[in-house]
């Protein structure tokens, strides 16, 4: 498979490739991994001018500890955000979910950014950062700028990213001792998830004082279950409230029906994850 | 010279090839991938193609307009079918099945019509692949849809008078042709109508329904051809298993002499039957390298492939099973659909006849009635995959078995003992007029129960169930046998096979005395290289190192119809040991002549011809060299000890095996996990027991995806939704787990290394040994089936009640986006357009 002709440039610095892109418009196409970028310009549903590659500029790389928050730098592999000491102390959901994106060849070459970016509604990201409540760091020709999670989903495939913006980094709040878990759901195992729940749950004297539930492909953005964590928070941390909570997973829900599975069997799937995906980050086993 | 030994201590014997563990020989190269992949071929001044293909399943094709395309940048020619004459040849059907069959003509080129969605239209010529595919997109071709047949039974049902969809109007009707067995009419058993008759009065009637949903064969090299026009002969690489096939069919559609055609099939990744075909797309880069004088490639994008190689399977299978109370069948009756697609593949309408006579499997049934209809539909043509017809009918009866199990109410395999073939009864005929000549179907099984734990496993199903627990345990069995080995070829020639069964083998004995075998079979990732290695260091007595497998190539194997039908090593093997046997034959006067004794006087052993009752001897390698100087040779011998033979088999061989596979269903998401999966074959005698566990791993990881992943699923309009690896699931390692094989043995009469076919096995085999262990853990439910693919969404909502689990969702209701005209549900890759 060949794409369409492009021209390519790969700027060394941030302020670089915001010219290039202010430059070429929506001529342009940004490449992180290329995981998703690639087969969409090899199966020519996508045929940009300009292909403006971000691999060169090495301040879009690496992870930090700032204060309350973890800082992951946009062009941060999946391989190294999930074997990262300080993602897993603090953002163990983030962990999680990575050991479950894809296979070992696309996790080497896919960003943390750019799946973000490319705001895959069944990407495996999306629900653990609005779960934890990630801001994203954007940049533009008004300099930086943050943007909740909450706002940062816009819809299919689209985020709060301008046209001549760059995302830059993600802050994820610390949640460091929480319990957490990400429940995917898949027919094969390198498949993207059918519908999956990422759950992180704190839990102090037997009751819980903390939750946070994203949930993947069950409408056109991740969507937070806030009436899930509403309904748990000072309940005790038992099954039964698992059980009782995971009921209002489908709130504020709209999820596709494809080849996996039609919308109906999502929203009774969405329902047992939920209570699994909170069981097992309370230490509670399988629910 | 030739050192003839006087008293030189004999050789040490060698160590048997036969049954050790060798690695591939042609493994290092077929896995760097440092090798002559058709698509690695580059010639002087050669140009590419790109295919203009039919985004509709159905529409007439009323303009192309090509003026944009012809200017881009290093297009040499757009090709349309106007532009070729006759010497574009047709795809034939080698394999019409009746003499009234209804078989459309299939022109490589489409000219008014297309008939699915992925036929060529059109072909651009350029100098760089970039600049065909950039072009192709510039052609303009303007289509008038018409009503497309998709539907199995609609289509079937279809006339011209009832305004059915018709594949091809011109024809009238989509039924191609009606195959029928009758027991009671061949004398093989008796009439099926009285035995359900019968047991309607007093026994069981089960009558069920099946789906054999439609698979993609998927092997891992996409298709490639590259023709050179230049020199004394047309040449042709192309990534088929079938060169000597497709030689003949380029000769006799084409008007070129077959002896100005040679074809090269180089290293192939994979086929499963997925290429053996004539294809549109190796006739027209043969047109078109003649027409424009230059070396002309064409490479196939994976969309391609999925979309326009040969799907497989695709049929309803209507069954009506007659037993008395005690679960002894009295017949079986089996009305078959079987989709062909838009076309008569080379062989796609036999495909369901090679079924037909599985369908009693390792069952004595007293009588058998078989009908078939095959039916044209405007989808991606059907023909051979992994298994071809055998699957199918191994399915649809070992799910019967199981069903009848559960209506007597014993262990599913007490019911098979209650009708099996005893080891005692063989050679044995069966009621579809097979010989089967060995087995052991009580040994097989015996082994099989004890690796798995059967007796634990049913205990602890009982307890799963008396808990109520969320998870249930479900135990599948499939007591498979098939007909393998293909085939005599006077069986083929009383099924109206366009070809023979024979296979052919020469062996060279070279200067230095290595050992060139010459095979027609060809090898596409089996390991014949290493097999048959194997065989000829024994037969021979030389060395494993020593012996070189040539395959592939018309011009070094000059006769030979290739591989499929797990045929390679039986038909194709059994030719080199008599080949083998021809040299020793050829060899003995010479050595006679050198050791100045008489023939009488000598014996063969361990590669060497010794003089009985003294230490004289010479190797059969140092004969070799012998004949190349051929100084000193008995009076009127040829120079050469090299030979040749063609083998034609007189009996299909019947590997057979007990797998038995445990699942955990999830009974609150529907999702299936194998537990554990046992397999015990018995393929006679085994060459090599290391290739013969990656073809039963490989085997039952695709038989595994029917049951459990892999459909083809086209939407309402006839577009193939499935069209890339994101939606057509494939499992891989990740998937599966670890099986335990093992093996018992009746060796095959009818070949003299006494083995079987094992390319199939696996894949007939296991999937009614999954599906069975599905409904195995469901019946509590009341279930009794659920539909192929089991997925998550059809177990739960069989276990809600649902029947079968109903029709794949999405499939109804896809989501076409006009922009890309790519058809998919949540399509991964829109994305980027954003
Ligand atoms: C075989 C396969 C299986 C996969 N399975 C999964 C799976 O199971 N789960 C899952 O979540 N994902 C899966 N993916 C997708 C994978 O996670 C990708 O890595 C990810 O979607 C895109 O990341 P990337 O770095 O490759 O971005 P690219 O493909 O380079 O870019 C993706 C999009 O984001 C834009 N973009 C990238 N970076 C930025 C930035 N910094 N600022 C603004 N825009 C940007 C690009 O312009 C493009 O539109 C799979 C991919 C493949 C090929």
């Amino acid at each position: 498979m060949i794409p369409a002709p492009f021209d390519y440039v790969a700027p060394t610095s941030l302020d670089e490739a915001l010219a290039a892109l202010r430059e070429h418009g929506d001529e342009a196409k940004i490449l992180a991994g290329g995981q998703s970028l690639l087969p969409v310009l090899r199966m020519r549903l996508n045929a940009p001018e300009w292909i403006i590659d971000l691999g060169r500029i090495d301040s879009l790389r690496g992870i930090r500890e700032e204060g309350d928050a973890i800082v992951i730098g946009a062009m941060t592999p999946h391989s190294v955000v999930g074997n990262d000491p300080l993602v897993a102390q603090h953002a163990g959901l983030i962990s999680a979910a990575v050991e479950r994106l894809a296979d070992v060849q696309v996790r080497h070459r896919g960003t943390f950014g750019g799946a973000l970016a490319h705001a895959d509604p069944a990407g495996d990201l999306g629900g653990p950062a609005r779960a934890l409540g990630a801001v994203f760091v954007i940049a533009g020709a008004g300099g930086m700028r943050q943007v909740d999670a909450d706002d940062f989903f816009v819809d299919l495939f689209e985020t709060a990213i301008g046209e001549d913006e760059i995302l830059v980094e993600v802050r994820i709040p610390k949640h460091t001792g929480w319990g957490s878990r990400y429940e995917k759901f898949v027919r094969v195992e390198h498949q993207w998830p059918i519908c999956a729940v990422a759950a992180t749950v704190r839990v102090e004297g037997g009751t819980v004082t903390g939750a946070g539930v994203g949930l993947t492909n069950m409408g056109s953005t991740p969507i937070r279950a806030r009436g899930v964590e509403e309904a748990l928070v000072g309940q005790p941390a038992s099954a039964e409230s698992f059980a009782a909570a995971a009921g209002r997973a489908v709130e504020g829900t709209n999820p596709p029906t494809d080849l996996n599975g039609s919308a109906e069997y999502r929203l009774h799937l969405a329902q047992v994850l939920t209570r699994r995906a909170l069981a097992a980050a309370a230490g509670l086993g399988e629910g | 010279m030739t050192a003839v030994e006087e008293s030189a201590s004999p050789a040490p014997a060698l160590e048997k090839e036969i049954g050790r563990d060798r690695r591939r020989k042609e493994d290092a190269r077929l896995i760097t991938g440092r090798t002559r992949w058709t698509d690695n071929i580059t010639l002087p001044g050669m140009l590419h193609l790109a295919m203009v293909r039919s985004p509709f399943a159905h529409a007439r094709i009323t303009g192309i307009d090509a003026t944009a395309a012809k200017q881009a940048t290093g297009i040499v020619d757009v090709v349309t079918a106007a532009d070729l004459d006759e010497s574009l040849g047709v795809c034939i059907n080698a394999w019409p099945i009746t003499p009234e069959q209804v078989t459309p003509g299939h022109a490589p080129i489409a000219s008014d019509r297309a008939a699915f969605a992925g036929e060529i239209v059109a072909v651009v010529v350029a100098r760089t692949a970039a600049e065909a595919r950039d072009a192709a997109e510039l052609v303009e071709v303007d289509y008038d849809e018409l009503p497309a047949a998709l539907d199995l039974k609609e289509a079937a049902a279809a006339t011209a008078e009832n305004g059915g969809a018709l594949a091809h109007p011109d024809l009238g009707t989509n039924k191609s042709a009606y195959w029928v067995f009758d027991s009671g009419q061949a004398g093989t058993g008796g009439d099926v109508e009285q035995a359900i008759a019968a047991a309607r009065t007093d026994g069981i009637v089960l009558e069920r329904e099946y789906r054999q949903q439609r698979l993609i064969p998927a092997f891992m090299e996409p298709r490639s051809t590259v023709v050179d026009p230049t020199g004394e002969q047309i040449t042709m690489w192309s990534a088929t298993q079938i060169p000597h096939i497709l030689r003949f069919a380029l000769a006799a559609t084409t008007g070129v002499p077959e002896s100005k055609i040679r074809v090269i099939a180089p290293d192939v990744g994979g086929g499963f039957g997925g290429k053996l075909q004539q294809t549109p797309e190796e006739m027209i880069v043969f047109a078109l390298a003649r027409r424009l004088g230059k070396p002309v490639k064409y490479t196939e994008t994976r969309s391609e492939s999925l979309m326009s190689a040969h799907h497989g399977r695709d049929q309803w299978q209507k069954l009506t099973l007659a037993a008395g109370r005690d679960g002894r069948v009295t017949g079986l009756k089996v009305e078959l659909l079987a989709d062909l697609g838009a076309y008569v593949a080379i062989v796609g309408g036999g495909v369901p006849v090679l079924g037909a006579f599985m369908f009693n499997a390792i069952y004595k049934f007293p009588a058998y009635h078989f009908a078939c209809q095959t039916v044209l539909t405007n989808k991606t043509w059907t023909d051979a995959y992994r298994g071809a017809g055998r699957p199918e009918a191994t399915f649809a009866i070992e799910r019967l078995m199981d069903e009848l199990a559960a209506e007597v109410g014993v262990d599913p395999l007490e019911i098979r003992q209650r009708n099996w073939i005893t080891h005692e009864e063989f050679p044995f005929t069966t009621v579809a007029g097979l010989e089967y000549d060995s087995g052991n179907y009580e040994a097989a099984t015996a082994r099989a129960k004890e690796m798995f734990g059967y007796d634990e496993l049913r205990a602890e199903q009982q307890r799963r169930r008396e808990s109520g627990d969320k998870v249930q345990l479900g135990i599948g069995v499939s007591t498979f046998t098939e007909m393998c080995g293909l085939a005599p070829s006077r069986v083929l020639g009383s099924l109206d096979y366009g070809a023979g069964g024979w296979e052919h083998a020469s062996i060279r004995m070279l200067a230095t005395g290595k050992v060139e075998v010459v095979t027609g079979a060809s090898a596409h990732g089996q390991g014949h290289e290493t097999a048959f290695s194997q065989i000829v260091a024994d037969r021979l007595g030389v060395p494993f190192e020593d012996v070189e497998v040539l395959h592939g190539d018309t011009q070094i194997a000059h006769k030979g119809l290739d591989t499929y039908g797990s045929r390679s090593l039986v038909v194709g093997g059994e030719a080199v040991v008599r080949a083998a046997d021809k040299v020793i034959e050829k060899a003995r006067p010479l050595a006679a002549h050198l050791l100045e004794a008489s023939v009488e006087d000598l014996e063969f052993k361990d590669g060497r011809f010794g003089v009985r009752g003294t230490d004289a001897g010479v190797a059969l390698q140092d004969l070799a060299t012998a004949t190349f100087a051929a100084h000193n040779l008995p009076d009127g011998m040829e120079p050469s000890i090299d030979a040749e033979a063609t083998f034609d088999p007189v009996n299909f061989n019947y590997p057979h095996g007990t797998h038995l596979c445990a699942v955990e269903v999830d009974t609150e998401t529907g999702k299936v996990t194998m537990r554990s999966y046992v397999a015990c074959d018995d393929i006679g005698v085994v060459i090599n027991p290391l290739i013969v566990a990656g073809q039963v791993h490989g085997g039952l990881v695709q038989g595994i995806a029917q049951a459990l992943f892999e459909e083809a699923v086209h939407d309402e309009g006839g577009t193939l939704v499935t069209g890339s690896f994101v939606d057509y699931l494939l499992p891989t390692a990740a998937d599966t787990i670890s099986f335990q094989i093992d093996h018992t043995t009746s060796p095959a009469t009818t070949n003299s290394l006494g083995a079987k076919g094992v390319g199939e096995a696996g894949t007939i085999a296991s999937t009614p040994a999954v599906v069975n262990a599905v409904v195995d853990a469901l019946r509590p439910y009341g279930v009794h089936d659920v539909a192929m693919p089991c997925t998550p969404e059809r177990v739960w909502r069989a276990i809600q009640g649902g029947g079968a689990g109903g029709e794949t969702p999405g499939a109804a209701a896809p989501h076409f986006d006009e922009s890309t005209g790519m058809s998919g549900t949540v399509d991964r890759t829109t994305g980027a357009d954003q």
